[in-house]
């Protein structure tokens, strides 16, 4: 069944046109990457999908349920740029919320923290407080605590946007490894081409005013991808396509039809 | 993993001196003025032969508070529980509204006007009112005033906290759908806790203020508002100041009090670790 799917979707700020004719449809264990420069809408899109925001006009469902009813099932989990984490909870604490909230009992609880502690490699780090741990760490504990309770749907919101770029690397590789093992459907807000090439199944890529989608790629390289993938021939093809789309859809804006 | 942890220390807990939170050498320089200003008052005084009625000399003070502790104690304790019942009724009165405050916008804008203009009013000016209002002698008037005057800060302090919540902190809750009720007890409140404290410290110091000079204008003969006044009125300044110390002294322990339960509440602040 299909995980996402968007239909004509238009949403309005007052006079402002956040998106427009949005039509979009994401299959299980998909990874989909929405890029775009500021103001395409790319992370109102995302929020529209997690009911977060009400479109204007259209519909967006989520396993074949309204966007609230998924919410409220909680069918998806998310995950911002800031990690979010709550600083008055350790890292085992952090994660296990959303089983508080599911009204999981202690023990079913601490097994499933155990598990995702051990999924994003913070095994030994369980007690600590956030203010204890480097970005990327918090980040790590943000991506175990949206994957706690198996959402069929992860909903990525520029995750890796405030890491350098080493650690940002990395992380790339730890999220494909995570989307391999939970066998979840990612949606992936980024600014970075290079890291939608990379880490995408597809690229939609986004213009703006009104934000809408101008294009979407294929990435057709081979799974799992390692970090010789970012060295290989293919991998720059496809992130010049990328970078043309964006370009494209940037000069529509510039003159329009 | 492809990434080395850094090495962070695990929390530290427990213990008196974790509680105080320095080291002795960190209190050092604080210890030296102490001991310096004390021993400047002294000299001072001797060496310009001040009046013991315009200041007594420090030894002198001391000794005079050693030799009434008992008359003194009886009296602080005395003021000192329609402090703490102050305190207690006004902070507490305080908390509940702002929560009610926080939980229902509409209230908080229709009442807050009057909270913040009412917290500039000197509520100290309506001791002899209460004093009408409940006996003298009854610590009633005086919890009244000091419950009062720590009520605004509290107020203001703990609705800032609960309206201070990160946008996004809201909006993962709203993702895992979470009701008001588990907003409040799982974001809110624990966002709110550091302001509340704030609050909590500088009503200790009112409460304390607010008994003492309630007592001013009429109280039981036992309370330490009225030795200090009926002592400075027959000229026994050493008397008054001892009064004046054991005030000071139930105050700075009142403050320091909350200050600990900050401390242990707040393990996961890195402020309070240090």
């Amino acid at each position: 069944m299909t995980v996402v799917q968007i239909k004509d979707l238009t949403k309005r700020f007052g006079e402002t046109t956040a998106l427009q004719g949005i039509d979009l449809e994401i299959e299980p264990g998909e990874f989909v990457s929405l890029i775009g420069p500021s103001g395409c809408g790319k992370s109102t899109l995302l929020r529209i999908i997690g009911d977060l925001i009400e479109p204007t006009s259209g519909s967006s469902t989520v396993n074949g349920k309204p966007a609230r009813q998924a919410r409220i099932d909680r069918d998806y989990g998310i995950v911002f740029q800031d990690a979010v984490l709550y600083d008055w909870r350790t890292v085992a604490k952090n994660i296990a919320l959303p089983l508080e909230l599911a009204r999981w009992d202690r023990r079913r609880r601490a097994a499933k923290v155990r598990e995702m502690v051990d999924l994003v490699e913070l095994t030994g780090f369980e007690n600590h407080y956030p203010w204890q741990l480097s970005g990327g760490m918090q980040q790590r504990v943000s991506i175990a605590r949206a994957l706690s309770f198996d959402p069929a749907l992860l909903l990525m919101d520029e995750p890796f946007g405030a890491l350098d770029e080493m650690t940002r690397e990395r992380m790339n590789m730890e999220l494909l490894r995570i989307w391999e093992a939970s066998g979840s459907t990612v949606v992936f807000v980024t600014h970075s081409i290079s890291e939608a090439a990379f880490l995408s199944t597809r690229v939609v890529v986004m213009s703006p005013r009104p934000g809408r989608i101008s294009g979407v790629i294929s990435i057709d390289l081979p799974q799992p991808r390692t970090a010789t993938t970012r060295e290989e021939p293919h991998f720059f093809e496809l992130v010049t396509e990328v970078r043309e789309a964006l370009h494209l859809g940037h000069d529509m804006e510039r003159t329009p039809a | 993993m492809s990434t080395t942890p850094a090495a962070v220390q695990p929390v530290p807990r427990g213990g008196m001196a974790r509680l105080v939170g320095r080291r002795l050498t960190d209190w050092l320089p604080a210890v030296v003025v102490l001991v310096g200003m004390i021993g400047l008052w002294e000299g001072l005084i001797r060496a310009f032969n001040v009046q013991a009625f315009l200041l007594p000399r420090p030894s002198a003070i001391a000794t005079t508070f050693w030799d009434t502790r008992h008359e003194l104690w009886s009296a602080g304790w005395f003021t000192f529980q329609e402090a703490l019942g102050g305190f207690a009724l006004g902070s507490g009165s305080a908390i509940l509204l702002a929560l009610v405050l926080a939980r229902w916008r509409i209230l908080g804008s229709a009442l807050m006007p009057y909270a913040i203009a009412a917290n500039a009013i000197p509520i100290i000016a309506f001791a002899p009112i209460t004093n009408t209002w409940f006996s003298p002698l009854n610590k009633s008037s005086k919890i009244t005033i000091a419950a009062v005057l720590c009520f605004f800060p509290v107020l203001v302090n703990t609705l800032r906290g609960l309206t201070s919540v990160n946008p996004s902190a809201l909006e993962l809750m709203d993702s895992y759908a979470a009701g008001q009720l588990q907003i409040f007890r799982r974001v809110r409140i624990p966002t709110a806790l550091p302001f509340i404290f704030t609050g909590l410290k500088v009503a200790t110091v009112l409460a304390m203020i607010g008994a003492v000079v309630g007592e001013y204008f009429g109280g039981a003969l036992n309370a330490l508002g009225v030795l200090i006044l009926t002592r400075a009125r027959v000229f026994e300044f050493n008397e008054a100041w001892a009064g004046v110390l054991l005030a000071c002294l139930l105050g700075i322990a009142l403050y320091l009090a909350v200050a600990a339960l900050e401390r242990l509440t707040l393990r996961w602040v890195p402020s309070t670790l240090e």
